[in-house]
């Protein structure tokens, strides 16, 4: 049985007004997010990744126009009222990011701010009832001596413990959806390990679905259920974590796994070029103008996602792709 | 026997940290970099890798006589570093450059990016057809001649690493520092980045210090590899011994904490799970510095402090208790 979805995105279109012109950043997304379930985002950088959760969480500046449908536990959110968006962020969706110095007030105290973002989504919880409910999410999220770290202020704690407390804030209220774009990219290796480990821990105990964008593909190896693949703002691939990883199908999803390190290569296989300006996206599929298999078609018309065995893909020579991979 | 290009011994860098804390003036020193020796001989690449903090940055910048050195000794083809006039000086530095991780920061967005790539042949006072060579090092670089003309806004970030080469390249170069060089590139594009450091060795036949985060890239590029914690070197040796058979506990650990790119083996493999953060280097541990965080740990750990010791396996680790 599938699970209820809690965040769905239709054909989310985003289009940034710039001094050189309409840049379209998000041509036409969707993507869905079951209760409980870890989702990875990964793709090219300028891909869209973050610009399509900044429209989910109504976070994008005023000059972006925004198309589609984004659907929050049922609820439409596009063109939803202020108010709306204020019960919905940190209540029913929270997103946190690379830099968790930008998410924290330097002079509050640490517990003062998960007190604050727990009243403003349950007004009615008093004061001692909220300072202890921090100390917990503090020790949730695994600081230790939570009790006394809580009247701390961000500069004593060092950078993996304040992607912890932002995680405590952002997990306050019991949100359906966790949106970690990049958690990890600014941190140690060993300190990333313990930050995928709390957010396992978030999604595991409380059945918080998480969405995690990262360009790490170990990072999404190990914690992903299912993978969305962007490029040039579209969703190219998507699909389990391990069908994506053993038969990808989609030539870019192809090109970037080829093009990892591996043991035992003396060259490594790039894809060669680089993504496309979004101010001037070229006709048809985005990464065509990398792609090896690119032929007149390919240029036509953006490839729509389709299912191909147990993905999809947004490549209209997939199948004939496989074909040809299987006689060689 | 050949002597090494490059001869590091017993470097020591400490900066003073001037804090004002109300009226009292307190000076704090951060030890970067302690005690570090290690050789790099001709045409070989010598990665270092180390969490955030631990003086791989450093350990580069001394090299390059960017920083004064606290004390110890870096000898280049020979002759140290300490004792030149500035004129010997002079004539050393074109051999030793350094590439940086920003490709955007370290170009001048007012330059063509022939201009900046001939720069140091006029500093250096190099006589000759500048644009001949500057079209020779853009195509060593996989760029096109007439990339020349255009600006550093005009170009990709993997152009602009690119761009950075040609420019270290430039003064025909025995040894390169590359500092993270393929860090802030996204993974499609590090590739072709990373072969072009493979070839221009190669060819060209210089040394490389390779400074990276990415422990599988370093596997793929270095041929031997140093691993720094709080400004130490705990272990190095041959990439094999160093990646196949870590005898040092930090280094099972790095190595076990980076995720590999496959669900299966991802997901049925046991990971070392390291505590905390690494402590400030103002006030490094006693004895052994990785001791805080290590599950290893004894008394003795904290008392004294453990020396690189040579492996069965070939390299050298500093730890009581190997693995
Ligand atoms: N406020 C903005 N105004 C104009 N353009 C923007 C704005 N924010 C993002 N963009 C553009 O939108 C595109 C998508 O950006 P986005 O930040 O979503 O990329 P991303 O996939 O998250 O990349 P990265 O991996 O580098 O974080 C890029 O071309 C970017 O330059
Ligand atoms: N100019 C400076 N003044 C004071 N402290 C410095 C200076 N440069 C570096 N340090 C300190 O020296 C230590 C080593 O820094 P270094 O930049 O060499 O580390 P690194 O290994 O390159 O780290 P990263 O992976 O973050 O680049 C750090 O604690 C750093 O804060
Ligand atoms: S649609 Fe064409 S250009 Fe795009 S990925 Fe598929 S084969 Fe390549
Ligand atoms: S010397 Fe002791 S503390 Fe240091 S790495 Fe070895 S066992 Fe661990
Ligand atoms: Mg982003
Ligand atoms: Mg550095």
């Amino acid at each position: 049985m599938m699970s209820e979805l809690v965040l769905s995105i239709r054909d989310l279109r985003v289009t940034f007004d710039t001094p050189l012109g309409p840049l379209e950043a998000v041509r036409g997304v969707d993507l869905d997010v079951r209760a409980g379930e870890m989702v990875g985002v990964v793709g090219e950088s300028g891909s869209g990744k973050s610009v399509t959760f900044l429209a989910a969480m109504g976070l994008l500046p005023h000059q972006a126009k925004v198309s589609g449908s984004v659907m929050i536990n049922g609820q439409e959110m596009l063109g939803a009222s202020n108010k709306v968006l204020r019960n919905m962020r940190g209540g029913l969706m929270s997103m946190i990011f690379q830099d968790p110095l930008s998410a924290l007030n330097p002079v509050h105290r640490i517990g003062d701010q998960i007190v604050e973002m727990l009243k403003a989504h349950q007004p009615k919880m008093s004061d001692k009832d909220a300072a202890k409910r921090a100390v917990e999410l503090l020790d949730i999220v695994g600081i230790p001596q939570a009790a006394e770290r809580a009247h701390q202020y961000p500069h004593e704690f060092s950078g993996g413990m304040r992607q912890r407390v932002v995680i405590a804030i952002a997990i306050a209220n019991n949100p359906k959806v966790l949106i970690a774009d990049e958690p990890t990219t600014a941190l140690d290796v060993t300190v990333q390990a313990q930050i995928l480990e709390v957010i396992e821990r978030v999604q595991k105990s409380f059945g918080t679905a998480v969405v995690l964008i990262t360009h790490d593909l170990g990072v999404i190896a190990r914690v992903a259920d299912r993978v969305n693949v962007m490029y040039a703002g579209r969703n190219v691939e998507k699909g389990g974590v391990e069908a994506l990883f053993d038969h990808p199908s989609h030539p870019y999803t192809r090109g970037l796994l080829a093009s990892l390190p591996h043991e035992g290569i003396e060259r490594l296989t790039p894809i060669t070029g680089f993504p496309p300006n979004m101010l001037m996206p070229p006709p048809g599929c985005g990464f065509a103008p990398r792609c090896s298999h690119a032929s007149d078609a390919c240029l036509v018309s953006l490839p729509p996602l389709q299912t191909f065995g147990d993905l999809e893909t947004a490549c209209i020579r997939a199948e004939e792709l496989v074909v040809k991979a299987g006689l060689s | 026997m050949n002597q090494p290009l490059l001869q590091v011994e017993n470097l020591v860098k400490n900066f003073e940290l001037r804090a004002n804390s109300g009226i009292r003036k307190t000076k704090r020193i951060v030890q970067a970099v302690s005690d570090v020796s290690f050789s790099l001989d001709k045409g070989q690449t010598l990665g270092i890798v180390g969490e955030s903090g631990s003086g791989k940055t450093t350990v580069g910048r001394c090299i390059l006589q960017l920083l004064d050195i606290t004390s110890g000794t870096i000898s280049f083809e020979g002759k140290n570093l300490g004792g030149l006039s500035f004129e010997e000086m002079r004539q050393i530095r074109r051999k030793m450059q350094i590439v940086f991780q920003d490709p955007f920061a370290s170009l001048d967005p007012k330059m063509t990016v022939g201009s900046s790539i001939a720069e140091p042949l006029v500093v250096q006072g190099v006589a000759g057809n500048h644009e001949e060579k500057v079209a020779s090092l853009l195509e060593l670089v996989g760029l096109a001649v007439d990339h020349a003309k255009r600006f550093p806004h005009e170009f990709s970030g993997g152009q602009r690493q690119r761009v950075g080469i040609a420019r270290a390249l430039a003064l025909d170069p025995a040894l390169i520092v590359l500092d993270e060089p393929v860090s802030a590139l996204d993974v499609s594009i590090q590739a072709g980045v990373v072969n072009l450091f493979g070839d221009l060795q190669k060819r060209l036949g210089m040394s490389y210090v390779f400074i990276a985060h990415d422990l599988s890239v370093v596997r793929h590029i270095a041929d031997r590899v140093a691993v720094m914690y709080l400004g130490k070197i705990v272990e190095i040796g041959d990439k094999k011994s160093i990646y196949e058979h870590p005898t040092h506990p930090y280094t099972k650990a790095l190595l076990s904490a980076v995720p590999v790119p496959n669900p299966t083996t991802e997901r049925s493999r046991s990971r070392i799970m390291l505590e905390g953060d690494v402590p400030s280097p103002v006030n490094p541990p006693s004895g052994c510095r990785f001791r805080t965080r290590c599950w290893k740990a004894t008394e003795l750990c904290a008392s004294s402090e453990p020396q690189l010791v040579v492996r069965p396996t070939g390299q050298l680790s500093a730890c009581h208790f190997p693995e």
